[in-house]
């Protein structure tokens, strides 16, 4: 504990800091100290409404990246409709609720001790931790895409930010009648409809610049995963021709050099081939020895969204194991934060958490550059299987992909963004 | 008909009250479910409806007409299905009581 703090007291943060952390985490004085790890949709959420219900509850939010990269709207990046600065947004709008930013990785959890080490050097102590580490990518069975120069060839582009742009450059640089590859993980995966709005703005911005190019979508499930009924019509409205799905067609490996897929049966090569891989919660969940579901994701409970067996660890967004037809999206990850944030805030304060926890989650999926369709649901607390359970009756999908629903959809983004990081 | 529902929940919304006094919160944390959308503490950054200071009686007379169909929605509608007529008075209560931002956004 104590080299912990000489090294945290030499690292980045300063003396100050490092009085301020230390004082309310040791000392009991305040109301205690919450570290957030990781700062997207659910991260940066629950690090302000920490702060904002908390009063006097100290929140430190760790973050890797210098500014938040949307995922949502960034499928509209690679149509090159938005530019990458359109969905990166900073962090120092957090200040003004107290929330203190670090910009560094946490490299290891010591849920004992109540420390988080920091790459940086030095520890950060916690009073309650919230893990918000979204997923990282499972190579193991794709031998092609080990190498970390493969992975830079044969992009996944299911986190925005480089990625996103370099994967737009790679369909500039595709000739007119070229393939654009697209796999899809056997679900659950980060965005359920994601890969199917991906494949239809990309086919939007080939129609427009390069129309005798395809779009071939190879995805391992048995259909598509989600809004299937309206991707269908609009594939057949707009892109009959261009884009082209193939079910079932799960990759089993990747010729780098050829941009091949491999699949079971069949060989595909493509132009520009955009793998989506397998993933599992964020490494951090994961080497913190969190208790998982199918050796993927954090099993949590819904009161709390503690990690079952590991107290005073929350964990919120993609990473958790969802709780029924819930699924891994920004908007759900936003209301997981707010869960943890009420729950650790009567926890701090000697109160139980609150008993009835309701959810409600919104998608939009962008069909071309402007028109746009949703899927929505609620989820509320169902004391029989201690699960948030869908409402009968409640949420639904849009009838048509409509232009009012693409304004929508980006107010919905402005809206979210600003509930995080403003 | 379907007023006097409306009305004869809210009636007895109002006399169960006593017993959400164990969560005094529970507006509040509701509330924070729609902000995604609508902005945190429902001030809203653009493109959908603020519901900072909106008196209680206009929000909850708007989502009925959600729930009911009588003013069409692209998404109200699914969404607002999904709450009690007792959760959707102590959320109209919470925004209420919120301050509008107004002109800073």
């Amino acid at each position: 504990m104590s080299i912990g703090r000489r090294e945290f007291m030499q690292g980045a943060l300063g003396l100050s800091a490092l009085a301020a952390l230390h004082g309310c985490a040791a000392t009991g004085k305040g109301r205690g100290h919450v570290v957030v790890v990781g700062g997207g949709f659910g991260g940066a959420t629950a690090a302000k409404y920490i702060a904002l219900w908390g009063g006097g509850i100290r929140v430190t939010l760790v973050e890797r990246n210098a500014a938040f990269v949307s995922c949502p709207i960034s499928n509209l990046v690679l149509a090159g409709e938005k530019q990458l600065s359109d969905i990166t947004l900073g962090y120092e709008g957090l200040a003004k609720y107290g929330v203190t930013v670090v910009q560094d990785e946490v490299t290891a959890v010591d849920a004992d001790r109540r420390l988080v080490r920091l790459a940086r050097g030095g520890d950060l102590a916690w009073d309650r931790l919230v893990l918000s580490p979204g997923v990282d990518f499972l190579y193991d069975d794709l031998p092609g895409l080990q190498p970390v120069a493969a992975r830079q060839a044969i992009l996944h582009a299911w986190k925005a930010g480089p990625q996103t742009v370099a994967l737009r450059r790679q369909l500039e640089a595709m000739p007119d009648g070229g393939v654009f590859a697209l796999t899809i993980p056997k679900a659950p995966y980060r965005c359920p409809p994601g890969p199917y709005e991906r494949a239809s703005t990309v086919a939007w911005y080939l129609k427009q610049a390069k129309p005798r190019s395809k779009v071939l979508v190879l995805d391992a499930n048995e259909d598509i995963v989600s809004k299937k009924g309206l991707f269908m019509k609009a594939w057949a409205d707009h892109y009959k021709g261009i884009i082209e799905y193939r079910p079932q067609s799960e990759l089993r490996d990747v010729d780098v050099a050829g941009r091949t897929a491999v699949l079971e049966f069949d060989k595909v090569k493509a132009d520009v081939l955009n793998v989506v891989p397998p993933h599992r919660a964020g490494d951090i969940a994961v080497n913190a020895g969190l208790k998982l579901v199918n050796q993927r994701w954090v099993d949590i409970d819904w009161l709390t969204m503690e990690a079952t067996g590991t107290p005073g660890v929350h964990v919120i967004g993609d990473a958790i194991f969802p709780a029924p037809t819930m699924p891994k999206s920004g908007h759900m990850a936003n209301q997981h934060a707010k869960l943890a944030a009420a729950a650790i805030v009567n926890l701090l304060s000697g109160l139980p958490p609150p008993d009835a926890p309701l959810v409600m989650n919104t998608c939009y999926s962008f069909i071309d550059n402007i028109s746009a369709v949703h899927v929505s649901s609620v989820h509320a607390w169902d004391p029989a299987t201690r699960l948030v359970q869908p409402v009968k009756g409640a949420g639904g999908l849009s009838p048509a992909p409509t232009e009012a629903e693409g304004r929508f959809a980006l107010s919905w983004a402005k809206n979210i963004w600003a509930d995080m990081l403003t | 008909m379907e007023e006097w529902k409306v009305a004869g929940a809210l009636v007895l919304g109002l006399a169960c009250s006593g017993a959400w006094a164990a969560d005094p919160n529970l507006g509040r944390n509701l509330a924070a479910g729609c902000a995604g959308c609508h902005g945190t503490d429902g001030n809203s950054v653009g493109g959908t409806a603020s519901l900072a200071g909106m008196p209680r009686d206009r929000l909850l007379a708007r989502i009925g007409e959600f729930r009911s169909g009588a003013k069409p929605a692209t998404i109200m509608h699914q969404i607002s299905k999904g709450y009690s007529d007792e959760q959707l008075a102590l959320i109209a209560d919470y925004f209420a009581s919120r301050k509008p931002a107004g002109g800073e956004r």
